[in-house]
Protein backbone atom coordinates (compact mmCIF):
# COMPACT_ATOMS: atom_id res chain seq x y z
CA UNK A 1 0.00 0.00 0.00
CA UNK A 2 1.91 3.35 -1.02
CA UNK A 3 -1.76 5.22 -0.41
CA UNK A 4 -1.36 7.58 2.15
CA UNK A 5 -4.95 8.40 2.24
CA UNK A 6 -8.08 6.33 0.32
CA UNK A 7 -11.53 7.27 0.03
CA UNK A 8 -13.37 4.75 -1.59
CA UNK A 9 -17.12 5.23 -2.20
CA UNK A 10 -17.87 7.89 -0.14
CA UNK A 11 -21.08 9.77 0.37
CA UNK A 12 -22.81 12.10 2.82
CA UNK A 13 -26.30 13.06 3.30
CA UNK A 14 -27.86 15.78 5.14
CA UNK A 15 -31.33 14.11 5.63
CA UNK A 16 -32.71 13.77 1.79
CA UNK A 17 -29.75 16.24 0.37
CA UNK A 18 -26.76 14.17 -0.74
CA UNK A 19 -23.70 16.65 -0.09
CA UNK A 20 -20.96 14.10 -0.77
CA UNK A 21 -21.96 11.39 -3.44
CA UNK A 22 -19.46 8.35 -4.15
CA UNK A 23 -15.99 10.24 -4.29
CA UNK A 24 -13.09 7.83 -4.42
CA UNK A 25 -9.83 9.24 -4.24
CA UNK A 26 -6.20 8.99 -3.37
CA UNK A 27 -3.11 10.64 -1.77
CA UNK A 28 0.29 9.27 -1.54
CA UNK A 29 3.35 11.23 0.15
CA UNK A 30 4.29 13.76 -1.41
CA UNK A 31 0.83 14.81 -3.45
CA UNK A 32 -0.23 18.20 -3.73
CA UNK A 33 -3.61 18.34 -4.75
CA UNK A 34 -6.43 20.77 -4.82
CA UNK A 35 -9.56 20.38 -4.50
CA UNK A 36 -11.71 22.97 -6.10
CA UNK A 37 -15.98 23.37 -7.19
CA UNK A 38 -18.27 25.97 -7.06
CA UNK A 39 -19.97 27.41 -4.02
CA UNK A 40 -22.19 24.74 -2.15
CA UNK A 41 -20.45 22.06 -4.23
CA UNK A 42 -19.48 19.68 -1.05
CA UNK A 43 -15.76 20.94 -0.67
CA UNK A 44 -16.43 21.97 3.04
CA UNK A 45 -18.53 18.65 4.15
CA UNK A 46 -15.71 16.36 2.41
CA UNK A 47 -13.58 18.05 4.45
CA UNK A 48 -15.34 17.57 7.36
CA UNK A 49 -16.01 13.80 6.79
CA UNK A 50 -12.61 13.59 5.98
CA UNK A 51 -11.01 15.11 9.31
CA UNK A 52 -13.86 12.93 11.44
CA UNK A 53 -16.15 16.17 12.11
CA UNK A 54 -18.99 14.15 9.94
CA UNK A 55 -19.24 10.40 9.77
CA UNK A 56 -19.86 9.31 6.52
CA UNK A 57 -23.25 8.04 5.67
CA UNK A 58 -21.40 5.20 3.51
CA UNK A 59 -18.47 5.06 1.81
CA UNK A 60 -14.91 4.29 3.55
CA UNK A 61 -11.64 6.26 4.85
CA UNK A 62 -7.98 4.62 4.94
CA UNK A 63 -5.24 5.83 6.68
CA UNK A 64 -2.01 3.95 6.14
CA UNK A 65 -3.83 0.79 5.07
CA UNK A 66 -5.84 1.38 8.70
CA UNK A 67 -9.54 1.96 8.61
CA UNK A 68 -10.36 5.21 10.29
CA UNK A 69 -14.51 5.23 8.96
CA UNK A 70 -15.30 5.39 12.84
CA UNK A 71 -12.32 7.35 14.33
CA UNK A 72 -13.15 10.57 15.82
CA UNK A 73 -10.98 13.75 15.65
CA UNK A 74 -8.47 13.26 17.58
CA UNK A 75 -7.62 9.49 16.80
CA UNK A 76 -7.55 11.30 13.38
CA UNK A 77 -4.76 13.91 14.15
CA UNK A 78 -2.94 11.55 16.50
CA UNK A 79 -2.37 9.20 12.98
CA UNK A 80 -1.35 12.34 11.40
CA UNK A 81 -4.52 13.26 9.86
CA UNK A 82 -4.38 16.94 10.20
CA UNK A 83 -6.63 20.15 8.88
CA UNK A 84 -6.99 23.66 9.28
CA UNK A 85 -9.74 25.95 9.36
CA UNK A 86 -11.50 28.59 6.43
CA UNK A 87 -11.99 30.63 9.08
CA UNK A 88 -9.12 30.50 12.16
CA UNK A 89 -10.04 28.64 15.05
CA UNK A 90 -7.41 29.40 17.71
CA UNK A 91 -6.91 29.33 21.00
CA UNK A 92 -7.52 32.81 21.15
CA UNK A 93 -6.86 33.85 24.94
CA UNK A 94 -3.49 32.05 24.93
CA UNK A 95 -0.41 33.47 23.46
CA UNK A 96 0.73 32.19 19.65
CA UNK A 97 3.62 30.52 21.06
CA UNK A 98 1.30 28.85 23.79
CA UNK A 99 -0.77 28.22 20.79
CA UNK A 100 1.93 26.25 19.37
CA UNK A 101 3.41 24.72 22.03
CA UNK A 102 0.13 23.45 23.21
CA UNK A 103 -0.01 21.10 19.92
CA UNK A 104 3.36 20.32 20.48
CA UNK A 105 2.76 18.87 23.80
CA UNK A 106 -0.27 16.94 23.09
CA UNK A 107 1.52 15.43 20.47
CA UNK A 108 4.50 14.28 22.68
CA UNK A 109 1.44 13.23 25.29
CA UNK A 110 2.94 15.76 27.83
CA UNK A 111 -0.55 16.90 28.56
CA UNK A 112 -1.21 14.19 31.39
CA UNK A 113 1.47 15.90 33.08
CA UNK A 114 0.18 17.70 36.20
CA UNK A 115 2.98 19.28 38.25
CA UNK A 116 5.77 20.09 35.56
CA UNK A 117 5.45 23.72 34.52
CA UNK A 118 4.32 24.35 31.00
CA UNK A 119 7.70 26.95 29.98
CA UNK A 120 9.97 24.67 31.83
CA UNK A 121 10.31 22.41 28.84
CA UNK A 122 13.20 23.02 26.38
CA UNK A 123 12.17 20.77 23.42
CA UNK A 124 9.23 22.11 23.28
CA UNK A 125 10.08 25.39 23.17
CA UNK A 126 13.18 24.87 20.66
CA UNK A 127 10.29 23.53 18.44
CA UNK A 128 7.88 26.05 18.08
CA UNK A 129 10.44 28.17 18.10
CA UNK A 130 11.83 26.67 14.99
CA UNK A 131 8.14 26.29 13.51
CA UNK A 132 7.04 30.23 13.92
CA UNK A 133 10.55 31.18 13.28
CA UNK A 134 9.92 28.77 9.48
CA UNK A 135 6.66 30.61 9.14
CA UNK A 136 8.06 34.38 9.52
CA UNK A 137 6.08 35.03 12.97
CA UNK A 138 8.48 34.66 14.99
CA UNK A 139 8.42 38.20 16.58
CA UNK A 140 4.52 37.33 17.46
CA UNK A 141 5.24 34.55 20.00
CA UNK A 142 4.69 36.40 22.99
CA UNK A 143 1.28 38.19 21.52
CA UNK A 144 -2.37 36.91 22.32
CA UNK A 145 -4.02 35.76 19.76
CA UNK A 146 -6.91 37.70 20.06
CA UNK A 147 -4.56 40.76 19.10
CA UNK A 148 -3.26 39.37 15.97
CA UNK A 149 -4.20 40.38 12.58
CA UNK A 150 -6.05 38.22 10.39
CA UNK A 151 -3.47 37.21 7.95
CA UNK A 152 -1.53 35.95 10.98
CA UNK A 153 -3.40 34.41 12.60
CA UNK A 154 -3.59 32.05 9.36
CA UNK A 155 -0.28 31.95 9.48
CA UNK A 156 -0.20 30.35 13.26
CA UNK A 157 -3.37 27.93 12.14
CA UNK A 158 -0.44 26.53 9.51
CA UNK A 159 2.43 26.55 12.21
CA UNK A 160 -0.23 24.67 14.91
CA UNK A 161 -1.08 22.14 11.64
CA UNK A 162 2.77 21.55 11.21
CA UNK A 163 3.23 21.05 14.78
CA UNK A 164 1.59 18.33 14.93
CA UNK A 165 3.56 16.66 12.37
CA UNK A 166 1.40 15.61 10.09
CA UNK A 167 1.05 12.75 7.25
CA UNK A 168 -2.09 14.48 5.38
CA UNK A 169 -2.75 18.43 5.81
CA UNK A 170 -5.90 19.64 4.39
CA UNK A 171 -6.03 23.11 4.36
CA UNK A 172 -9.43 25.16 3.66
CA UNK A 173 -9.00 27.86 1.85
CA UNK A 174 -5.50 28.78 3.88
CA UNK A 175 -5.19 32.40 1.89
CA UNK A 176 -8.96 33.42 2.27
CA UNK A 177 -9.93 36.74 4.07
CA UNK A 178 -6.15 37.61 3.95
CA UNK A 179 -5.16 40.64 2.70
CA UNK A 180 -3.37 41.37 -0.05
CA UNK A 181 -0.21 42.39 1.01
CA UNK A 182 0.14 39.26 3.59
CA UNK A 183 -0.94 36.84 1.06
CA UNK A 184 2.22 36.13 -0.46
CA UNK A 185 3.77 35.39 3.08
CA UNK A 186 0.88 32.73 2.86
CA UNK A 187 1.78 31.33 -0.44
CA UNK A 188 5.57 31.15 0.83
CA UNK A 189 4.54 28.88 3.65
CA UNK A 190 2.55 26.42 1.88
CA UNK A 191 5.01 26.17 -1.29
CA UNK A 192 7.89 25.26 1.57
CA UNK A 193 5.72 23.06 3.52
CA UNK A 194 8.14 19.35 4.01
CA UNK A 195 7.83 17.48 0.69
CA UNK A 196 7.06 14.16 2.28
CA UNK A 197 3.73 15.15 3.15
CA UNK A 198 0.44 15.08 0.88
CA UNK A 199 -1.61 18.43 1.19
CA UNK A 200 -5.02 18.57 0.39
CA UNK A 201 -6.21 22.61 -0.09
CA UNK A 202 -9.30 23.73 -0.59
CA UNK A 203 -9.13 26.67 -2.60
CA UNK A 204 -11.01 29.58 -5.04
CA UNK A 205 -8.47 31.43 -6.13
CA UNK A 206 -7.26 29.29 -9.61
CA UNK A 207 -3.83 31.11 -9.41
CA UNK A 208 -2.88 30.16 -6.09
CA UNK A 209 -4.26 26.47 -7.38
CA UNK A 210 -2.29 26.70 -10.61
CA UNK A 211 1.08 28.13 -8.41
CA UNK A 212 0.47 25.20 -5.80
CA UNK A 213 -0.90 21.80 -7.01
CA UNK A 214 0.38 19.03 -8.99
CA UNK A 215 -3.21 17.30 -9.55
CA UNK A 216 -6.99 18.68 -9.15
CA UNK A 217 -9.94 17.75 -8.23
CA UNK A 218 -13.12 19.12 -9.39
CA UNK A 219 -16.09 18.98 -7.06
CA UNK A 220 -19.37 19.70 -8.35
CA UNK A 221 -23.05 19.29 -7.23
CA UNK A 222 -21.43 16.84 -4.19
CA UNK A 223 -20.06 14.74 -6.86
CA UNK A 224 -16.11 14.37 -8.23
CA UNK A 225 -16.29 15.17 -11.67
CA UNK A 226 -12.67 15.35 -12.46
CA UNK A 227 -9.46 14.42 -11.43
CA UNK A 228 -6.13 15.58 -13.12
CA UNK A 229 -3.16 17.99 -13.90
CA UNK A 230 -4.05 21.99 -13.36
CA UNK A 231 -3.37 22.13 -17.11
CA UNK A 232 -5.82 19.42 -18.33
CA UNK A 233 -8.75 21.40 -15.47
CA UNK A 234 -9.07 24.29 -17.68
CA UNK A 235 -10.30 22.25 -21.02
CA UNK A 236 -12.31 20.09 -19.50
CA UNK A 237 -15.47 20.47 -20.73
CA UNK A 238 -17.59 19.08 -17.50
CA UNK A 239 -15.40 21.23 -15.32
CA UNK A 240 -16.59 24.58 -17.59
CA UNK A 241 -19.83 23.73 -17.56
CA UNK A 242 -19.78 23.30 -13.63
CA UNK A 243 -18.26 26.86 -13.40
CA UNK A 244 -20.14 28.20 -16.24
CA UNK A 245 -23.42 27.85 -14.36
CA UNK A 246 -22.32 29.13 -11.26
CA UNK A 247 -20.94 32.03 -13.05
CA UNK A 248 -24.16 32.88 -14.72
CA UNK A 249 -26.03 32.36 -11.41
CA UNK A 250 -23.92 34.87 -9.74
CA UNK A 251 -23.76 37.29 -12.65
CA UNK A 252 -27.69 37.29 -12.88
CA UNK A 253 -29.18 40.79 -11.52
CA UNK A 254 -30.66 40.56 -8.15
CA UNK B 1 -4.55 38.36 30.98
CA UNK B 2 -2.79 39.69 33.97
CA UNK B 3 0.70 39.18 34.66
CA UNK B 4 0.67 37.08 36.96
CA UNK B 5 -1.36 34.42 35.65
CA UNK B 6 0.55 34.80 31.55
CA UNK B 7 2.47 31.69 30.92
CA UNK B 8 5.62 33.05 29.40
CA UNK B 9 6.62 35.60 32.25
CA UNK B 10 7.49 33.10 34.61
CA UNK B 11 9.65 30.57 32.09
CA UNK B 12 11.51 34.09 31.85
CA UNK B 13 12.11 34.53 35.60
CA UNK B 14 15.86 33.19 36.69
CA UNK B 15 14.69 31.90 40.11
CA UNK B 16 12.40 28.40 39.41
CA UNK B 17 9.78 28.46 42.14
CA UNK B 18 9.45 32.18 42.13
CA UNK B 19 5.72 31.68 41.39
CA UNK B 20 5.19 29.43 44.08
CA UNK B 21 7.11 31.69 46.47
CA UNK B 22 4.93 34.05 45.84
CA UNK B 23 1.71 32.20 46.71
CA UNK B 24 3.60 31.26 49.75
CA UNK B 25 4.21 34.77 50.81
CA UNK B 26 1.26 36.21 49.81
CA UNK B 27 -0.57 33.74 51.91
CA UNK B 28 1.49 34.29 55.15
CA UNK B 29 0.88 38.32 54.49
CA UNK B 30 -2.67 37.78 54.08
CA UNK B 31 -3.03 35.76 57.51
CA UNK B 32 -0.86 38.04 59.51
CA UNK B 33 -3.55 41.19 58.05
CA UNK B 34 -6.21 39.40 59.00
CA UNK B 35 -4.82 38.57 62.19
CA UNK B 36 -4.29 42.00 63.08
CA UNK B 37 -7.42 42.95 61.45
CA UNK B 38 -9.90 40.84 63.00
CA UNK B 39 -7.85 39.63 66.02
CA UNK B 40 -10.91 38.71 68.07
CA UNK B 41 -12.19 37.20 65.16
CA UNK B 42 -10.52 34.15 63.96
CA UNK B 43 -13.40 31.98 63.45
CA UNK B 44 -14.42 33.99 60.54
CA UNK B 45 -11.10 34.43 58.92
CA UNK B 46 -11.48 30.33 59.22
CA UNK B 47 -14.50 30.11 57.87
CA UNK B 48 -13.32 32.77 55.04
CA UNK B 49 -10.28 30.59 54.03
CA UNK B 50 -12.70 26.97 53.62
CA UNK B 51 -14.86 29.10 51.55
CA UNK B 52 -12.12 30.71 49.85
CA UNK B 53 -11.00 26.95 48.56
CA UNK B 54 -14.00 26.60 47.02
CA UNK B 55 -13.73 29.73 45.39
CA UNK B 56 -10.33 28.49 43.84
CA UNK B 57 -12.33 25.13 43.26
CA UNK B 58 -14.44 27.19 41.30
CA UNK B 59 -11.82 28.85 39.37
CA UNK B 60 -10.60 25.22 38.06
CA UNK B 61 -13.79 24.75 36.47
CA UNK B 62 -15.26 28.05 35.46
CA UNK B 63 -12.36 30.29 35.17
CA UNK B 64 -9.80 27.94 33.25
CA UNK B 65 -12.42 25.27 31.71
CA UNK B 66 -14.93 27.99 30.82
CA UNK B 67 -17.83 25.24 32.52
CA UNK B 68 -20.70 27.43 33.84
CA UNK B 69 -22.20 25.87 37.16
CA UNK B 70 -24.41 27.20 40.05
CA UNK B 71 -23.99 23.74 41.54
CA UNK B 72 -20.37 23.82 43.52
CA UNK B 73 -21.05 24.09 46.94
CA UNK B 74 -22.39 20.41 46.90
CA UNK B 75 -18.84 19.32 46.21
CA UNK B 76 -17.87 21.59 49.40
CA UNK B 77 -21.27 20.12 51.10
CA UNK B 78 -21.17 16.30 50.47
CA UNK B 79 -17.37 16.61 51.75
CA UNK B 80 -18.12 18.75 54.88
CA UNK B 81 -20.88 16.03 55.86
CA UNK B 82 -18.55 13.21 54.89
CA UNK B 83 -15.67 14.60 56.99
CA UNK B 84 -18.18 15.22 59.09
CA UNK B 85 -19.68 11.73 59.79
CA UNK B 86 -16.25 10.15 59.80
CA UNK B 87 -14.92 12.54 62.80
CA UNK B 88 -18.33 11.18 64.94
CA UNK B 89 -17.86 7.60 63.39
CA UNK B 90 -14.29 7.82 65.22
CA UNK B 91 -11.62 8.95 62.54
CA UNK B 92 -10.41 12.25 64.94
CA UNK B 93 -6.97 12.83 63.35
CA UNK B 94 -7.24 15.94 61.71
CA UNK B 95 -5.33 14.85 58.52
CA UNK B 96 -6.70 11.62 57.88
CA UNK B 97 -10.00 13.76 58.31
CA UNK B 98 -8.73 15.97 55.58
CA UNK B 99 -8.17 12.86 53.30
CA UNK B 100 -11.77 12.35 53.97
CA UNK B 101 -12.84 15.25 52.59
CA UNK B 102 -10.45 15.20 49.41
CA UNK B 103 -11.48 11.57 48.34
CA UNK B 104 -15.45 12.61 49.30
CA UNK B 105 -15.13 15.79 47.07
CA UNK B 106 -13.15 14.00 44.18
CA UNK B 107 -15.62 11.23 44.04
CA UNK B 108 -18.54 13.89 44.05
CA UNK B 109 -16.41 16.00 41.80
CA UNK B 110 -16.03 13.07 39.51
CA UNK B 111 -19.34 12.25 38.91
CA UNK B 112 -20.60 15.52 38.46
CA UNK B 113 -18.11 16.10 36.24
CA UNK B 114 -19.07 13.89 34.30
CA UNK B 115 -22.84 14.42 34.01
CA UNK B 116 -21.93 18.71 33.73
CA UNK B 117 -19.65 18.58 31.12
CA UNK B 118 -21.55 15.90 28.62
CA UNK B 119 -22.95 19.52 28.24
CA UNK B 120 -22.57 23.35 26.64
CA UNK B 121 -23.94 26.50 27.33
CA UNK B 122 -27.61 27.07 29.24
CA UNK B 123 -28.32 23.43 29.06
CA UNK B 124 -24.65 23.11 31.33
CA UNK B 125 -25.70 25.82 33.68
CA UNK B 126 -29.37 24.16 34.13
CA UNK B 127 -28.17 20.70 34.86
CA UNK B 128 -25.52 22.52 37.33
CA UNK B 129 -27.92 24.09 39.17
CA UNK B 130 -30.22 20.26 39.52
CA UNK B 131 -27.16 18.72 41.07
CA UNK B 132 -26.99 21.16 43.59
CA UNK B 133 -30.39 21.14 44.13
CA UNK B 134 -30.68 17.57 44.35
CA UNK B 135 -27.84 17.03 46.88
CA UNK B 136 -29.70 19.78 48.77
CA UNK B 137 -32.58 18.01 48.89
CA UNK B 138 -30.59 14.91 49.95
CA UNK B 139 -28.99 16.36 52.72
CA UNK B 140 -32.15 17.93 54.01
CA UNK B 141 -34.16 14.75 53.68
CA UNK B 142 -31.08 12.22 54.95
CA UNK B 143 -31.22 13.33 58.43
CA UNK B 144 -29.78 10.23 60.04
CA UNK B 145 -26.11 11.42 58.24
CA UNK B 146 -26.71 14.81 57.74
CA UNK B 147 -29.10 16.29 60.80
CA UNK B 148 -31.36 17.63 58.66
CA UNK B 149 -32.20 21.38 59.29
CA UNK B 150 -30.51 21.04 62.96
CA UNK B 151 -26.95 20.12 61.02
CA UNK B 152 -24.64 17.78 62.18
CA UNK B 153 -22.96 18.07 65.08
CA UNK B 154 -20.42 17.24 67.76
CA UNK B 155 -17.47 16.72 65.49
CA UNK B 156 -14.48 16.96 67.91
CA UNK B 157 -11.32 16.19 65.59
CA UNK B 158 -7.47 15.38 67.56
CA UNK B 159 -5.07 18.18 68.18
CA UNK B 160 -3.49 18.68 64.67
CA UNK B 161 -0.03 17.09 64.88
CA UNK B 162 -1.45 15.63 68.32
CA UNK B 163 -0.08 18.89 70.03
CA UNK B 164 -2.03 21.70 68.75
CA UNK B 165 -5.65 21.42 70.63
CA UNK B 166 -8.77 23.03 68.54
CA UNK B 167 -9.05 26.05 70.81
CA UNK B 168 -12.06 27.75 71.86
CA UNK B 169 -10.59 31.29 70.15
CA UNK B 170 -10.48 29.32 66.98
CA UNK B 171 -6.89 30.03 67.13
CA UNK B 172 -5.40 26.70 66.20
CA UNK B 173 -7.99 26.67 63.98
CA UNK B 174 -6.78 29.53 61.86
CA UNK B 175 -3.26 28.59 61.43
CA UNK B 176 -4.32 25.15 60.78
CA UNK B 177 -6.69 26.46 57.50
CA UNK B 178 -4.10 28.68 56.82
CA UNK B 179 -1.05 26.65 56.11
CA UNK B 180 -3.81 24.36 54.27
CA UNK B 181 -4.68 26.99 52.19
CA UNK B 182 -0.70 28.08 51.69
CA UNK B 183 -0.33 24.51 50.78
CA UNK B 184 -3.28 24.09 48.46
CA UNK B 185 -2.85 27.15 46.89
CA UNK B 186 0.95 26.59 45.79
CA UNK B 187 0.35 23.09 44.28
CA UNK B 188 -2.83 24.91 42.34
CA UNK B 189 -0.15 27.31 40.87
CA UNK B 190 2.09 24.71 39.76
CA UNK B 191 -0.95 22.49 38.42
CA UNK B 192 -2.33 25.39 36.30
CA UNK B 193 0.91 26.08 34.72
CA UNK B 194 1.12 22.49 33.80
CA UNK B 195 0.76 21.08 30.07
CA UNK B 196 -2.99 20.08 31.54
CA UNK B 197 -3.51 23.40 32.44
CA UNK B 198 -2.50 24.89 29.54
CA UNK B 199 -4.82 22.22 27.30
CA UNK B 200 -7.51 23.03 29.85
CA UNK B 201 -7.79 26.75 28.51
CA UNK B 202 -7.26 25.94 24.79
CA UNK B 203 -10.34 23.90 25.96
CA UNK B 204 -11.99 26.57 27.30
CA UNK B 205 -11.16 29.08 24.00
CA UNK B 206 -12.18 26.36 21.83
CA UNK B 207 -12.86 22.88 21.98
CA UNK B 208 -13.28 21.60 18.62
CA UNK B 209 -9.98 23.59 18.30
CA UNK B 210 -8.91 21.40 21.13
CA UNK B 211 -9.78 18.07 19.52
CA UNK B 212 -8.10 19.47 16.21
CA UNK B 213 -4.67 18.84 18.33
CA UNK B 214 -5.72 15.38 19.20
CA UNK B 215 -6.87 16.07 22.69
CA UNK B 216 -9.67 14.16 24.54
CA UNK B 217 -12.02 17.21 25.46
CA UNK B 218 -14.63 15.25 27.35
CA UNK B 219 -12.54 13.11 29.88
CA UNK B 220 -9.77 16.15 30.48
CA UNK B 221 -12.71 18.13 31.82
CA UNK B 222 -14.12 15.12 34.25
CA UNK B 223 -10.24 15.26 35.43
CA UNK B 224 -10.35 18.56 36.03
CA UNK B 225 -13.82 18.48 37.66
CA UNK B 226 -12.45 16.08 40.03
CA UNK B 227 -9.57 17.81 40.94
CA UNK B 228 -12.03 20.72 41.18
CA UNK B 229 -13.92 18.42 43.62
CA UNK B 230 -10.50 17.62 45.57
CA UNK B 231 -10.23 21.19 46.20
CA UNK B 232 -13.54 21.75 47.06
CA UNK B 233 -13.62 18.94 49.31
CA UNK B 234 -10.39 20.29 51.36
CA UNK B 235 -12.47 23.65 51.96
CA UNK B 236 -15.50 21.80 53.38
CA UNK B 237 -13.29 18.88 55.61
CA UNK B 238 -11.79 22.50 57.26
CA UNK B 239 -15.09 24.06 57.58
CA UNK B 240 -16.03 21.00 59.32
CA UNK B 241 -13.19 20.26 61.38
CA UNK B 242 -13.19 23.77 62.76
CA UNK B 243 -16.47 24.89 62.84
CA UNK B 244 -17.71 21.59 64.57
CA UNK B 245 -21.11 21.61 62.59
CA UNK B 246 -22.34 21.02 59.42
CA UNK B 247 -25.13 22.99 58.52
CA UNK B 248 -27.61 23.06 54.51
CA UNK B 249 -26.07 26.16 54.23
CA UNK B 250 -22.93 24.56 52.86
CA UNK B 251 -24.83 22.80 50.17
CA UNK B 252 -26.77 25.60 49.50
CA UNK B 253 -27.69 27.36 46.06
CA UNK B 254 -27.13 30.80 47.73
CA UNK B 255 -23.54 29.13 48.40
CA UNK B 256 -22.55 28.41 45.01
CA UNK B 257 -24.13 31.79 43.65
CA UNK B 258 -22.20 33.51 46.33
CA UNK B 259 -19.06 31.99 45.16
CA UNK B 260 -19.10 32.56 41.58
CA UNK B 261 -20.05 36.29 42.31
CA UNK B 262 -16.49 36.18 44.72
CA UNK B 263 -15.15 34.19 41.32
CA UNK B 264 -16.01 37.46 38.90
CA UNK B 265 -15.68 40.35 41.06
CA UNK B 266 -11.46 38.68 41.70
CA UNK B 267 -10.87 37.76 38.11
CA UNK B 268 -11.95 33.83 36.53
CA UNK B 269 -9.46 32.38 34.87
CA UNK B 270 -6.74 33.23 37.41
CA UNK B 271 -6.33 31.77 41.02
CA UNK B 272 -4.80 35.46 42.52
CA UNK B 273 -8.08 36.53 41.27
CA UNK B 274 -10.27 33.89 42.63
CA UNK B 275 -8.05 34.79 45.77
CA UNK B 276 -8.68 38.08 46.39
CA UNK B 277 -12.38 38.21 44.90
CA UNK B 278 -12.90 35.60 48.24
CA UNK B 279 -10.63 37.36 50.72
CA UNK B 280 -12.30 41.01 49.64
CA UNK B 281 -15.69 40.20 48.83
CA UNK B 282 -15.90 38.20 52.27
CA UNK B 283 -14.38 40.67 54.32
CA UNK B 284 -16.70 43.56 52.88
CA UNK B 285 -19.66 41.37 53.62
CA UNK B 286 -18.75 41.18 57.15
CA UNK B 287 -17.48 45.31 58.19
CA UNK B 288 -20.62 46.13 56.32
CA UNK B 289 -23.15 43.32 57.94
CA UNK B 290 -21.86 44.60 61.32
CA UNK B 291 -22.14 48.32 61.02
CA UNK B 292 -25.59 48.74 58.61
CA UNK B 293 -27.36 45.07 59.70
CA UNK B 294 -30.33 46.39 57.22
CA UNK B 295 -28.94 47.43 54.37
CA UNK B 296 -25.91 45.02 54.17
CA UNK B 297 -26.81 43.41 51.16
CA UNK B 298 -27.46 46.54 49.66
CA UNK B 299 -23.89 47.63 49.84
CA UNK B 300 -22.71 44.58 48.83
CA UNK B 301 -24.78 44.93 45.53
CA UNK B 302 -23.86 48.42 44.95
CA UNK B 303 -19.82 47.24 45.33
CA UNK B 304 -20.48 44.87 42.64
CA UNK B 305 -22.14 46.81 40.43
CA UNK B 306 -19.37 49.21 40.26
CA UNK B 307 -16.61 46.43 40.30
CA UNK B 308 -18.08 45.21 37.12
CA UNK B 309 -18.63 48.77 35.78
CA UNK B 310 -15.11 49.41 36.19
CA UNK B 311 -13.26 46.46 36.47
CA UNK B 312 -14.96 44.28 34.01
CA UNK B 313 -12.61 41.87 34.14
CA UNK B 314 -12.38 40.85 37.73
CA UNK B 315 -10.15 43.11 40.44
CA UNK B 316 -7.15 41.09 39.73
CA UNK B 317 -7.02 42.49 36.15
CA UNK B 318 -8.25 46.08 36.86
CA UNK B 319 -5.40 46.01 39.61
CA UNK B 320 -2.68 44.71 37.37
CA UNK B 321 -3.62 46.84 34.58
CA UNK B 322 -3.73 49.92 37.19
CA UNK B 323 -0.29 48.87 38.14
CA UNK B 324 1.37 48.68 34.63
CA UNK B 325 0.13 51.97 33.64
CA UNK B 326 1.92 53.53 37.29
CA UNK B 327 5.32 51.29 36.46
CA UNK B 328 5.09 52.36 33.12
CA UNK B 329 4.62 56.12 33.57
CA UNK B 330 7.58 55.81 36.37
CA UNK B 331 9.88 54.40 33.76
CA UNK B 332 9.38 57.43 31.55
CA UNK B 333 10.09 59.71 34.33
Amino acid sequence: MTDLLALDKVSRAFGGLRVNENISFRLAPGDRVALIGPNGAGKTTLVNVISGGLPPTSGTLHLEGDDITRLGIPARVRRGLVRTFQVTRLFASLTAADNVALAIMQRKGLTRRFFSVATDMPDVRTEWEHLLGTLGIAHLARITVSQLAYGQQRLLELAIGLALNPKVLLLDEPAAGVPHDEAPKILEAIERLPADIAVLMIEHDMDLVFRFAKRVLVLANGRLIFEGTPQAVTADPDVRRAYLGSYADARRPA
Amino acid sequence: MTGLSTLAKTSDRAFPFAAELMGIVSIAALGVLGFLLFPDDLAFLTRLIGITLLVLSLDLVTGYCGVATLGHAALFGVSAYAVGNACIGGIREPILLLGVGIVAGTITGAISGALITRFRGLPQLVLSIAIGQLVAALANKLSSVTGGSDGLSGITPDPVLGLFRFDMYSRTAFVFSLVVLAVVFVLLLRFVRSPFGLLCRGIRDDDLRAQMIGAMVYPRLVIMYAVSGAVAGVGGALNAMTAGVVGLDSVSFERSAEVLVMLVLGGAGNLWGALFGSVVFQIFEHIVSATNPFHWMTLVGLLLIAIVLFAPRGLSHGVAVLWSKIFRRGGRA
